[in-house]
């Protein structure tokens, strides 16, 4: 079942590449996505039917668009630090505690995370996020893990897990 | 509009001499990787505004195949810094 | 019209591109100048080849930029986090200004577990 979905999808995205349907390049197309399936399969996600579920898909579209207006406002957060002359910078490593426990929520959160302001994921151990932020505004946990990753995290639990 | 695009693609090009800059000045080896990185992002939109200016569409396709080669690239050059066995 | 808007999309894209190369230039170390180049760079791009879609419309050329940027934006998240996290294990330490470490204890104690 999971590899015939990773199978119809290697095959879409081929004629999406090549944009180019003819016999000769959907069975060339066949061919290389059976070989990937073959040899990487198992490192495909372990149950994509599960995010095909409609409630999902519209949480899906709700966090987009806040995802795409925080991505916005850190890069105008950005520029604002470095065209300043006195450059207000208070860069650090903070540890930041998830709650998500599958590895694919993990993974889109620590995207997220180094597309919002003014914060990058270096590691990730165990629930552990280690995230270097550009301005650190406070060291108590809860303030800083509510800034950095609050915003994200319920959407995301309701999407992936 | 042909020439707004020139414009346009010019101030690109001047961008990569920025990133030239951090890759020959660099004080550590990671600010050299940091530079080729954003290279390697910036002449991606040089093969857009390329593929405007002329209407083919197989530049695009160089623009798809940049980006995972140069990722490829970082990827392993980041793994080599982090004192890693590359088979791992 | 749909020229206009491509052309001041191309106009934003390389301009982000610009904030982010000036930031490459000035901040003082590499975590910081990471920051800034990885996200206004990316954004930059990825609205240079959205303006790709609207100057040629829903062809082959465009629906090839909408993949693009999809990879784009992966690629360059993940080339970050390994490259933030090479140059920590490689030991090149944060810059004067900083102000909290947190990460410096639990790599250390994974250093000791590999040994």
């Amino acid at each position: 079942m999971k590899n015939i979905i990773s199978f119809v999808f290697l095959v879409g995205l081929w004629l999406l590449l090549t944009y180019n349907i003819s016999v000769a390049n959907i069975i060339v197309g066949a061919v290389m996505a059976l070989i990937t399936v073959l040899f990487f399969g198992k490192y495909f996600v372990s149950s994509p039917w599960k995010v095909l579920h409609p409630r999902r898909i519209f949480w899906f579209v709700v966090y987009l668009f806040i995802f795409l207006w925080e991505c916005i406002r850190a890069n105008f957060d950005v520029a604002y630090r470095v065209l300043h002359p006195a450059m207000p910078i208070k860069p650090g490593i903070v540890k930041v505690k998830t709650g998500l426990k599958t590895s694919i929520a993990k993974t889109i959160l620590a995207n997220s995370i180094t597309m919002t302001p003014g914060t990058i994921t270096v590691d990730l151990i165990d629930d552990d996020l280690y995230v270097h932020w550009i301005y650190v505004h406070s060291i108590d946990p809860e303030t800083y893990s509510r800034q950095v990753s609050g915003r994200f995290e319920k959407y995301i639990k309701k999407i992936f897990e | 509009m042909n020439q707004v695009l020139n414009v346009l693609l010019y101030i690109q090009i001047i961008l990569c001499f920025f990133c030239l800059y951090r890759i020959i000045k660099g004080p550590t080896i990671a600010d050299r990787m940091v530079g080729i990185d954003i290279f390697g992002i910036l002449v991606v939109g040089i093969c857009a505004i390329i593929a405007m200016i002329t209407e083919r569409s197989f530049i695009i396709d160089i623009g798809i195949a940049w980006i995972i080669l140069s990722f490829i690239g970082t990827l392993t050059l980041a793994k080599y810094l982090g004192g890693r066995k590359l088979n791992e | 019209m749909n020229n206009i808007i491509a052309v001041i999309l191309l106009s934003i894209g390389i301009l982000f591109n610009l904030f982010g190369c000036i930031g490459l230039i000035r901040l003082p170390d590499v975590y910081n100048r990471l920051q800034s180049a990885t996200k206004c760079v990316t954004l930059g791009t990825c609205s240079i080849l959205l303006s790709l879609l609207f100057f040629f419309g829903f062809k082959e050329i465009g629906i090839k930029s909408i993949l693009a940027i999809i990879m784009l934006f992966f690629a360059a998240t993940v080339a970050a986090h390994a490259l933030v996290r090479g140059a920590y294990i490689f030991g090149i330490k944060l810059g004067d200004r900083s102000v909290v470490d947190h990460y410096k204890n639990a790599n250390e104690k994974n250093k000791e577990e590999e040994k």
